[in-house]
């Protein structure tokens, strides 16, 4: 039987690999320094039940150092709870560990993170563009790309043609 | 050349005979075009619920003679561009505009077509006239039926008053 995930219990079992452990809005909240997630997601899916990867990314506190966080969701079918695991990663070497090895889900979902925010995914070796396309430079959802930046992928028309 | 008959040409654009005939040819073949609109949908998003609602009974776009959808460009006539389009879908869009025969139209349908809408960012090209010529815009998030009835019937008042070239450049 698997124990159901509660905060004292995550507290016990992981100790201090799994960071500060906290409740919020009925969502288990764990804040851990990026080596520990990939001993610390394993333990989840086998130890407490979290079968299901619900989706990774990013958020960019665009001043802080470091800048970016990343944020997975997780889901448990049989206690029906929720998890959420952050991390941060700085600007210079934004790395995180691939979880493609847990979740075949992650492989998209990884994809989306990196293009959007290009967080790498140590391990995900399939990191193409999945939303946009080939050829786009930069990473649109960082706060430095610029609002109105375009890249038309056809030649704007002149007038007449 | 029998000197019976009147050759149609180019050089003879200025005779009155040749006016007349050009005239009456373009108001024949402007009628029947008018009526018989073959649109294209290239249907992107929410807008589509408009155009089924247009295109159905309640409304139906039939008794202009726009109302059969062909699904493939060639044999259509009228391209009505219905929501977003993105740049990743730009290459798309021109490609069926390409493909379509003259004479041809576009409608853009909605305020995103139009001018992208309040899609101002990375993703969405900021009108459809970036890429193609467009004939008509219909305004609206998403247009009202009326709106869109209004804007067939303006576009056919258009093709009726325009020149329909056929053999030459004149005639």
């Amino acid at each position: 039987m698997i124990a159901p995930p509660t905060v004292e219990l995550l507290r016990e079992r992981l100790g201090a690999s799994a960071g500060e452990v906290s409740l919020s809005h009925g969502m288990l909240v764990l804040t851990l320094p990026s080596v520990e997630l990939i001993g610390v997601v394993s333990r989840l899916k086998t130890e407490f039940g979290f079968d299901m990867f619900l989706d990774v990314t990013a958020v960019d506190w665009a001043g802080q150092a470091p800048r970016f966080e990343v944020v997975w969701h997780f889901y448990s079918t049989s206690h029906f709870a929720r998890a959420r695991i952050k991390t941060r990663v700085p600007e210079a070497d934004p790395v995180v560990d691939s979880l493609t090895s847990l979740y075949g889900s992650a492989h998209f979902m990884e994809r989306e993170c990196h293009e959007m925010y290009g967080i790498v995914f140590h391990g995900n070796n399939d990191l193409r563009p999945i939303l946009l396309y080939e050829g786009f430079v930069g990473h649109p959802l960082r706060k430095d790309y610029p609002k109105t930046q375009e890249q038309p992928l056809v030649p704007y028309r002149t007038e007449g043609a | 050349m029998d000197p019976k008959t009147f050759p149609i040409r180019a050089a003879n654009a200025r005779t009155p005979a040749f006016e007349y005939f050009s005239t009456k040819k373009d108001e024949l073949v402007g009628w029947a075009r008018k009526f018989s609109l073959f649109p294209y949908p290239f249907v992107t998003a929410c807008c589509a619920m408009e155009f089924m609602a247009v295109s159905s009974s309640p409304y139906d776009t039939d008794r202009f003679g726009a109302a059969l959808p062909r699904f493939s460009p060639r044999q259509s006539d009228l391209l009505m561009v219905v929501g977003t389009v993105t740049h990743k879908q730009a290459p798309v869009l021109l490609r069926v505009y390409e493909q379509m025969c003259e004479p041809k139209w576009v409608m853009a349908f909605g305020a995103c077509a139009t001018s992208g809408g309040f899609y101002q960012n990375y993703a969405a090209v900021a009108g459809i006239d970036k890429i193609i010529p467009v004939d008509i815009y219909v305004p609206g998030c998403p247009p009202r039926p009326e709106t869109v009835i209004d804007a067939i019937m303006k576009l056919q008042d258009r093709i009726a008053r325009s020149h329909h070239p056929i053999i030459t450049g004149t005639f």
